[in-house]
């Protein structure tokens, strides 16, 4: 028997005026897992998170949370926690109080609960600090730790690794990661494709208040075909010839000069990418490194959210040698 | 994905909201912890002592302010001295400061979704808001009236008071009295609250809506000025500011307060229902919400103007008030009356044979700017000639005052001779120089009494 299931939407449709924010949206999301959505400026991933979270009701289709089915606002089960745009948290309070006073809201203990949500995000030390003092990182993993209160099982948060330093962004993922081995289900929205591709095991991609893609990470690159990858070489002009003659790759730029100096961008499958290697190996040219200029999952949104169709914006910029 | 949905029943298992106790008290601590209203909140309770104390302790008085006169004779004329200024200008910035930004405060900070998903009741937010910044308010104003009553008595201490018509309250009576006043003054100061709510739900993070009780206060204070009909003064909001002087003549003027106690709990319920009508129709998914001009006009100040009009027909229905209100008989009646009590008050300070109100018959003969002008109205052109006898003398004494008449009934009489009986500002007696009561004094005419009334009077 599989796990249960903390999100079921079928068809769901908002509208604010004559504006489609979704437009028959469908979406799943199974207890323990860590589910990303992806999308550009304006793509509904805030008004899907607002639904999940009982901000708003949609105009048609059906919603279930935790097994049990939305029809109004702010009618979500117990054990939904989250934020959108912001943490919201109040500055003229410090950490703990923000906390013990959400706590005491909910009628939840407040001490323990607190110290160990603090503890959690990493602000104990700064537990007793006015919230104005606060960073944006901070203001983030605090907003974590209120959401945390209530020891949810479906956490919903939008960008939780906005302004995060690295060891901020270690204790976020740390309590996401941790949160879906307990069982519950987490869905967060980012712009930042790392943090999806570290964390979350499956992603919705919304374009247009649409869904362009909801599915596994591995089964995205299929969807975006081949990649640009940058190759720096000990030579770069024997790297060029050996490029040009190998099948099924295609030169898109370069080498090129400055920051780019001895940097060749090639594009084609992985397994002329491989080819390629060997060849560059039995050449006698060392290969320094050869990476994706966009990481895959980055790739496969421009791609389906057709932001990478746009002249000199997409993955595979401009193409100076197609074969 | 495999997965077994969770079987999707009616909505049993919907959190429930938060308990309105617990939406109070975060609300009482998001309001307590900001410096400013902490701050506000010392002052309150701290200044107005310092400044009753120091004042009564100087030689020069506020005379032109309702009891400054009196603050070195009655440790309680200090607290209304404070209670005239509050009611200008405190009371309408405090209502601004706290229930003009309870909301607001949420658009600034951008906390409006966070604090639905933690309460998920907007009814209950609005309530606990509300409740949260009316509690503020009252432990303010609780201030200003504690503080200022302690720094009278502790200065002067509580000797009886003058009242407006020169009749003396016992201490017991002055206390009961100054307190009620406060109370009054509640009435308008909800008023400003809710309009304050009602500003800050509308206006979202504009300061439009902090200033909206100001604003509104300082309109007020404009209109009052000016030689309204005694009906639209009246339907004003703010009516009760000034009608508590009233409680202090005898017999009390209770018409005029009582009326402006109930405008401004009609002004109260009203404001309070646009607000919580407007908060519960908001869409707290818009992120771009910041208020607007036309939704403030259209949800607040039409209909709060619908209720000014529906007022003025009301209290000009049901009261025999008309014109200003401020007429030569009601004038001569009030000012006859003060001058007779504080008459005796002069004669006791200066140990003559005591004499009682009806043994002096005092009557007044007023006139307005000449013949040329109507004897009605406010004006600083009222000539009044007061005429009194005392037991076994033939003849009866005269008194000339000029009046300083303002459009909401009180007046300054100005004593303009004999120089023996209001000539000096000061009288020697026994024991020292002593305040001339009779040189100059304030009087207030009630400007709902009919003239006949104020004949028969």
């Amino acid at each position: 028997m599989g796990r249960s299931r903390a999100v079921r939407a079928r068809g769901i449709t908002k509208s604010f005026g004559e504006v489609v924010a979704l437009d028959d949206v469908d979406l799943e999301v199974e207890a323990g897992q860590v589910h990303g959505l992806v999308g550009p400026n304006g793509a509904g991933k805030t008004t899907l998170l607002g639904l999940l979270l009982g901000l708003a009701v949609a105009d048609r289709g059906r919603l279930e949370i935790l097994g049990t089915q939305v029809g109004r606002t702010l009618a979500v089960p117990d054990g939904v926690a989250g934020f959108v745009d912001g943490p919201g948290l109040y500055p003229s309070l410090t950490a703990r109080q923000n906390l013990t006073a959400l706590a005491r809201l909910r009628g939840h203990d407040s001490a323990g609960g607190v110290g160990e949500a603090l503890e959690q995000v990493g602000l104990t030390d700064v537990a007793d600090d006015r919230v104005r003092g606060f960073s944006l990182g901070m203001r983030q993993r605090l907003g974590l730790a209120a959401a945390l209160l209530t020891r949810p099982r479906l956490l919903v948060i939008d960008e939780p690794a906005n302004g995060l330093d690295p060891a901020g962004k270690r204790h976020v993922h740390r309590v996401i990661t941790g949160l879906a081995a307990d069982g519950a289900a987490v869905v967060m929205s980012s712009h930042r494709m790392d943090d999806l591709a570290a964390l979350c095991p499956e992603v919705t991609i919304l374009s247009t208040g649409r869904v362009v893609f909801s599915g596994p990470v591995s089964k995205l690159a299929a969807e975006v075909g081949d990649l640009d990858h940058r190759l720096r070489t000990s030579d770069p002009a024997a790297a060029r010839e050996v490029a040009e003659g190998t099948p099924g790759l295609r030169i898109v730029r370069g080498p090129g000069d400055g920051a780019d100096a001895g940097v060749l961008v090639v594009r084609g499958p992985v397994e002329a990418l491989d080819d390629l290697v060997v060849r560059l190996v039995g050449a006698g040219v060392a290969v320094r490194g050869l990476a994706p200029v966009v990481p895959p999952l980055e790739a496969a949104f421009l791609a389906l959210t057709g932001i990478g169709t746009e002249p000199g914006t997409g993955p595979g910029e401009t193409e100076e040698d197609p074969r | 994905m495999t997965a077994t949905a969770a079987p999707a029943g009616p909505a049993a298992d919907e959190a429930r909201p938060a308990p309105l106790p617990r939406g109070y008290r975060f609300e009482l601590v998001k309001l307590l912890s900001q410096w400013r209203i902490r701050l506000v909140l010392a002052v309150c309770w701290i200044g107005p002592a310092a400044f009753v104390a120091a004042v009564s302790l100087q030689t020069s008085l506020p005379a032109d302010t309702v009891f400054g006169r009196w603050m070195h004779a009655s440790g309680w004329a200090g607290s209304l001295v404070v209670l005239g200024f509050s009611c200008s200008w405190a009371l309408p910035l405090l209502t601004s400061l706290v229930a003009g930004d309870v909301f607001a405060a949420e658009d600034r900070l951008g906390t409006w979704r966070h604090l639905l998903v933690a309460v998920r009741s907007p009814r209950r937010i609005f309530v606990a808001k509300a409740l949260a910044s009316l509690t503020v308010i009252l432990a303010m104003t609780a201030g200003l009236a504690a503080s200022g009553i302690a720094g009278g008595l502790a200065a002067v201490g509580g000797h009886p008071l003058a009242g407006l018509d020169g009749h003396m309250l016992s201490s017991a009576d002055a206390a009961t009295t100054v307190l009620i006043a406060w109370c009054c003054a509640l009435a308008p100061t909800l008023a400003f609250a809710a309009v304050g709510l009602l500003g800050s739900v509308a206006l979202g993070r504009s300061p439009m809506g902090l200033l909206m009780p100001a604003l509104l206060a300082v309109g007020l204070q404009l209109a009052q000025m000016l030689p309204l009909p005694v009906a639209v003064r009246m339907a004003l909001p703010s009516e009760a500011f000034l009608a508590w002087r009233g409680l202090f003549t005898d017999p009390a003027q209770t018409r005029p307060l009582l009326i402006g106690v109930a405008v401004g709990l009609v002004w109260a319920a009203a404001a309070t229902a646009l607000a919580y009508r407007l908060f519960m129709r908001r869409d707290f998914t818009d992120l771009a919400y910041d208020g607007s001009g036309r939704r403030v006009t259209v949800s607040g100040v039409l209909p709060l103007a619908g209720l000014t009009v529906l007022t003025v027909a009301v209290i000009a229905w049901t009261t025999p008030a008309h014109g200003s209100g401020i007429e030569r008989v009601k004038l001569e009646r009030s000012l006859a009356t003060s001058y007779a009590h504080l008459y005796r008050l002069q004669t006791r300070e200066l140990h003559r044979p005591a004499v009682t109100e009806a043994q002096l018959r005092a009557t007044a003969s007023c006139d307005k700017g000449g013949d040329r002008v109507a004897d009605e109205g406010p004006g600083n052109d009222w000539r009044c000639v007061v005429t009194w006898h005392l037991p076994g003398v033939a003849s009866a004494g005269t008194a000339i005052y000029q009046l300083d008449v303002t459009a909401d009934g009180r007046y300054v009489a100005d004593g303009d001779g004999p120089k023996e009986v209001n000539g000096y500002f000061q009288v020697r007696t026994s024991s020292g120089d002593a305040p001339n009561p009779l040189w100059q004094f304030d009087g207030d005419v009630d400007l709902l009494a009919s003239p006949a009334s104020a004949q028969k009077g």
